[in-house]
Parts: C-alpha cells; structure tokens; sequence
C-alpha cells in the first residue's frame, strides 16, 4: 500500500517545487452540517499573483447534478494516473473519506444518494460570487481564464447562437480564453462574437487552412502583481477531426508542439517571468507537453473534463485540472520571483450550490437571458426511475436512453451515438425536461440518420474510435470516450494495437454474431459528414420519451472490457 | 504495383462504395520491402543516418486527401557541403515513392513544403541526399481516422 504522497513521488516525479494539497478542511465542517461559504472560500492569500481557472462549462448557467466518470482507463506510460483513477482509487490515493463533500464532488461512489445530502453544484451566479471574492481579496494581482467548450452545450445556447453565454461570461470578465466546441458554431459567427469580445480569444495552434499561417492571436501578455505574465492559447488540436471540418473550413489546428515552443521563447524574450498556457487539449495531451516543451510554468488544462484536487506536477510545470459544467472553479496563488515559481498553493474549488451565495447581479442576467426560453425549458417529457449519466469510458445510461430511442424511432437494428464527456446527470425520481435532454445534445450537427452499414463497417469504427481514446501515445487520442452502441454488445481489449482491440461484436436482438458482410441499419446523430439527413436527436428522444415516459435503464453490460 | 487513375478513384470512392454495395474495396497498398525498394533506389544503398533532417507532419491529418508535410535539413549549403535532393515516401499509399525535392548551393537552405493524400494511417519518411553520398531518414507516423466521435 502506498500513500498519497509516496504514489505521487513515484509517478509523477514531484520536484522540489512542492504544494499545498487539499488545502480545505471542509469535510468536517460538512459532517457537522455546517459546512459555509468561508470552509470553501477562505484562502489565505500566498505570493505575488493568483490565476483562476474555469473550462468546460458547456454553457450550464445553472446548477446541476453531474456525475464523475467510474471507468476512466488510461494505457502505456499513463496507466494507473491521475486522471487515470476512480471512485474509491481515487479516494484513497488524495485521502478522501468516503460520504464527505469532496467525495461527492470528485467521485461517483454513492453518487445518488450523496447528491440528495449536498444538493446541486455550479451555477454562473454562485461562480460570479466567487470570482468577486477573490478579485476583492486579490486585488489586481488576478487573471480569470477560461478554456474553452463554453458556448455550446444548452438549449440556450443552441437558440442565441451562444449569445447568451457570451453576455454572461462577459459580465464575469474573464482575461483570456481559448476554444473548441466554439468552432462548431461556423467561422462566421465565430469571428463575429470574437470581433465583439472584451478580451482575447488566443490559439496559438490555429492557423489558416490555406496559407498555412496563424489565423489567431497566440499569446497575450500581462502585468499582474508586478509580474509579466504570458498566457498562451492552445485550442483543442483535433476539432476539424472529431467535430465538422466543413463547418470552420478556413482553420487548421493540430497539436504544433513546435509553435507552442516558440511562443514560449517568444514571450520570454519579450520580459515574461511567468508562462501560462491555457490549454484544450486534455490531460494527456498536456502531461506529455509539459515533459517536451521546457519553460511552461502552468498549464491550465481542459477538454477531457478531469477535476483534480492537486496540481499534477511534470518537471517543473504544475498541470491544473479544473472539471466541467462550472462543477468546480480553481485557484492558484504563486509566489513568482526571478522568472520562476518559488511555491504555490491550489485549491480545486467545488461550487456547492447550497452553500455559495448566488450573485444577486449575476442570478439577475442569468435569469434575463433565459426568461424568453424559460417555459420550454421546464416543460417536461418524462421521469427516469434510474441514475441518467453520460460520463465514463464506454455507454452511460443516458446515452442508452438514446441508443433505445435511435432504434426504437429510426427502427434501426443497431444505434451509435458519440462519446461526448459534456452532459448532464439526473437523479431517479427526477422529471427529464427539455433543458434536461438538451444538455445532453445541444449541438449545431444534431441530424439523426438512418443508414446501412456493413458489420465490418462497425468493426472499423469501433476500432478507429478505440484507437483515438486508447492509443498509448497521446499525441494521437482525441480525448473523447468510446462511442455509446445500443443493439450490440462488443468486447474490447483496451491494450492490444489499433485494428485488434474489438471482439465478440454481438447483435443483441438475435445473439448472432456480426457478420462482417452484412448490412444492419443503423441509427445515429451528430455526423461530422456535411449533407447528413434526419430530424434533429433531440425530436428523436422526446417522440421516444412521449411514447415512453416512465424511463428505466439498468448499467449497461454488453460491453465487456478487458483486460 | 502502379494503380492507374480509374482504380485510385475507385479506391478514395470506396467509404461510399461499401456502404452501398456492401463490398470493402481496399486500395492497394506499398508493402514495406517495397517502400524499402524505393528508398534503396533513391540512396543508391546508402544507409540513412538519423538527424539533420526534420520532417514534420500532423500527427493525426485534418484531411487524408491534403496533408500538409514539410521538411527541412540542416547544412550550410555550400559548394562544400550542400543538400542534393530530399525524396518522401509514404509506406501505405498504392505508390511508395511520393515526391523529390532537388537542391543547390544556390537554393541557400534546404526546406520544402507540399501537401500529400494518404490513403490510410501510415509512417511517412523523408530521405535526405548530400553531396557527399551521405543520407539521412526522418519519420513520422499519420493517422488518417474516421473522425467525430471526440468531444
């Protein structure tokens, strides 16, 4: 048995620069019902600048329920770290007890019976409340940066067009952000809101398609603290891939290990003492960045929706994993000198709805924004006697609730629907209402189609997906989870090489095998194909969930993972 | 081995193809001594040294049909000592031998730029010749994916 300390010196090679941990002691404060705003937000202030950090919000303005993932496997050198553990592993390895606050918030151990004790997180005005305090606190030694997917993910969001989410982050005053699911909203509008912005949209990895030159701004530089900061912008690498290329065709992306290297000398040159890079392309990706790439201090990291309660330290760079769906909110403070971090002190602040104060400014424009919407919103379309979650490795039973509805309204044999790590969870008892579904597929590509595909045809993308999540060098994963089958079970062998990882493919209606020269029509959404036809996914649930209201989905296992 | 351009059409049409036919149409492929064959060819024999030579390409393409590739060698560039020719390779398309880049003293450094299509995920290798008869490999592994699912 190892404990915390030791694991993490074994495996991630703590340098002298070592931290704070868990800096809360909130737990017991819960456990004694009295758990306040002060236990979650008291932070003594340390060193010369503090940078919060927000990423994935998806475009939630509310609070929710929203359950981590219990299988989140990682392969090669990676194995068995963090993020690379769950549930009570996880506990254990950042000694958590089981039952308090933070387990409730970092795990999915009890998650639903832990959910009606602590009620919902999140929340735009409950952030705002906190952002306050610390720009009170702090001062103007603060820089707010957000990294990226926040326009897209909500019904209100998909109607503006992301207005909504623009006017409210805006309100927040963020000093930097970079993007991902931003793009899907087509390079017009893009380019209109970011023209519109008060403050930086940074990629330094997105460059014109054409002429092969960067297409944003890279890096912006700041004073805070008397301390000149760089924060550089690294979009996701592989949205014209796992999104619609034909959406954003004037951008190019990639991981361009090379231009981040670069700016970093470029922005040292120009007096920076403290580099930041603000960063999409999820934890693995990062990990590996930060062991290549010397002269990062921070990387701020998003995309593949991790929530850690400590920095995760490579070298000398200290990589900061912030959540999703305004589930959690960090804090850095770093006492920088002589053009390096001394120390630091972290904080993976959990937004417990019940217990931060909403900002009554904020709650206010939350509300205006939603208020032309709010009816739709609320009406609902069903009840779920069973957890409803998305987040995991292989399908959730939310997403099995779409895999039924594809077959059952497309009368399809087999359904596929995306890996997405964004939306959200309900608890049994719960009503499903129309925000509820569409936090699970807002989107600008919901198209539902119905098409034949060969078995071998599945095999292939079952494979190549396998590949993008399971790829023992993650330079080559894309970070989503694997796509979610209904009518099909499968086993996958996560560490064999690409093209040998799935077996046993079994069509579930007849318990035969799937032949790989047979056709089977198959149902699925958000197709990065331009041109696919069908009704939108979200029709599809609620005609399913009209018919079906009472909804009950058990764990899924027909996907049988070894080793 | 050489394809001619109705069966590479038939090949980039084959995703469609098989989804309507229900018959996999695979492109045929470099096999790995042939790729070999055709790297020996170009450096007459030479055994590739590593360095000097960088090649950089996507680690997974935007576009299988139009992958940016660049590459560049380290030299001088003089009438001492200068870069001949840079060939590229690419391990799994129907025809190994993609293009060659040819240098000078003149050229004042040697780098080159194109896009090529890969026909599946592949190594693509760049060789590197000097004027000394020394030569030099670069290798970087593509993938060309499905795509849609990350997220």
């Amino acid at each position: 048995m190892f404990n915390r300390r030791e694991f993490l010196t074994a495996t991630v090679a703590l340098s002298a620069l070592a931290g704070s941990g868990l800096a809360g002691n909130w737990s017991r404060a819960a456990a004694q019902q009295r758990l306040t705003e002060d236990d979650l937000l008291g932070f003594e202030n340390f060193g010369n600048v503090t940078l919060m950090h927000i990423t994935d919000i998806h475009a939630q303005t509310k609070p929710l329920y929203f359950r981590e993932p219990s299988i989140n496997i990682g392969v090669g050198e990676v194995q068995g770290l963090p993020p690379h553990v769950t549930g009570k592993d996880f506990l254990k390895l950042y000694g958590i007890e089981a039952g308090t606050p933070e387990a409730y918030a970092m795990t999915y151990v009890d998650f639903a019976a832990l959910a009606e004790s602590y009620g919902r997180m999140g929340g735009l005005d409950r952030i705002a409340t906190i952002i306050k305090r610390v720009r009170a606190e702090r001062g103007d030694n603060m820089l707010l940066l957000d990294g990226g997917d926040t326009w897209q993910g909500s019904y209100t969001a998909e109607k503006t067009k992301a207005a909504d989410m623009v006017e409210l982050m805006n309100a927040l005053q963020p000093d930097a952000m970079t993007g991902h699911w931003e793009f899907t909203l087509g390079t017009e509008r893009v380019q209109e809101i970011i023209d519109g912005l008060p403050f930086p949209f940074l990629g330094s990895n997105i460059f014109d398609a054409e002429w092969d030159e960067p297409a944003f701004e890279a890096y912006r530089m700041f004073e805070k603290g008397g301390v000149q900061i760089a924060v550089i912008g690294q979009a996701f690498p592989y949205t014209p891939i796992a999104n619609p290329r034909w959406m954003f065709p004037e951008w190019s992306f990639g991981i361009r290990e090379e231009e981040i290297a670069a700016n970093v000398d470029a922005a040292r040159a120009e007096g920076a003492q403290l580099v930041v890079l603000l960063s999409h392309n999820g934890f693995d990706v990062d990990r590996k960045l930060a062991s290549r790439v010397e002269g990062i201090d921070v990387i701020l990291t998003g995309h593949t929706h991790d929530a850690l309660p400590e920095p995760v330290i490579v070298g000398k760079t200290l990589v900061v994993a912030s959540g999703c769906a305004g589930k959690f909110l960090s804090r850095l403070d770093l006492d920088v000198a002589g053009g390096e971090v001394r120390d630091y002190r972290y904080r993976l602040i959990p937004v417990f709805s019940d217990v931060i104060t909403p900002n009554a400014d904020m709650a206010a424009l939350v509300d205006k924004v939603r208020a032309p919407y709010e009816e739709e919103l609320a009406r609902e379309l069903g009840t779920t006697d069973s957890l409803l979650y998305r987040r995991g490795n292989f399908n959730g039973t939310f997403d099995d609730l779409f895999c039924q509805a594809l077959i059952s309204e497309r009368d399809a044999e087999i359904s596929l629907s995306p890996g997405f790590r964004w939306g959200n969870s309900l608890l049994p008892g719960q009503s499903i209402t129309v925000e509820d579904l569409h936090s699970a597929c807002a989107m600008s590509y919901p198209s539902a189609y119905r098409q034949p595909m060969s078995g071998q045809m599945l095999k292939d993308i079952l494979e190549d997906v396998a590949d993008n999540l399971f790829n023992p060098d993650p330079y080559y994963q894309q970070g989503g989870d694997m796509v979610r089958v209904g009518g099909m079970g499968y086993t996958i062998d996560v560490t064999a090489p690409m093209g040998s990882r799935i077996s046993d493919m079994t069509h579930l209606a007849s318990g035969d095998p799937i032949e790989p020269e047979r056709e089977y029509a198959v149902a699925g959404w958000a197709s990065v194909n331009e041109g696919t036809e069908g009704p939108p996914i979200w029709e599809v649930v609620e005609s399913y969930l009209s018919r079906n209201p009472d909804v009950a989905i058990s764990e899924n296992e027909t996907v049988i993972v070894r080793p | 081995m050489k394809m001619n351009r109705r069966q590479m059409m038939a090949a980039t049409a084959g995703a469609a193809a098989f989804v309507a036919t229900g018959f996999r149409i695979s492109p045929a492929r470099a096999t790995p001594e042939a790729t070999q064959e055709a790297i020996d060819a170009f450096t007459g024999g030479a055994k590739p040294e590593t360095g000097r030579i960088t090649l950089d390409a996507p680690e997974i393409a935007e576009n299988g049909n139009t992958v940016p590739i660049s590459v560049s060698v380290e030299s001088d560039m003089t009438e001492e000592s200068y870069v001949e020719e840079v060939s590229l390779f690419a391990e799994g398309n129907p025809e190994a031998h993609v293009a060659t880049f040819k240098f000078s003293p003149m050229s004042g450094s040697a780098d080159a730029t194109t896009r090529i299509r890969l026909a599946s995920s592949q190594n693509v290798i760049a060789v590197a010749k000097m004027n000394d008869g020394s030569v030099f490999m670069d290798t970087k592994e593509v993938k060309v994916t499905i795509g849609g699912c990350g997220g």
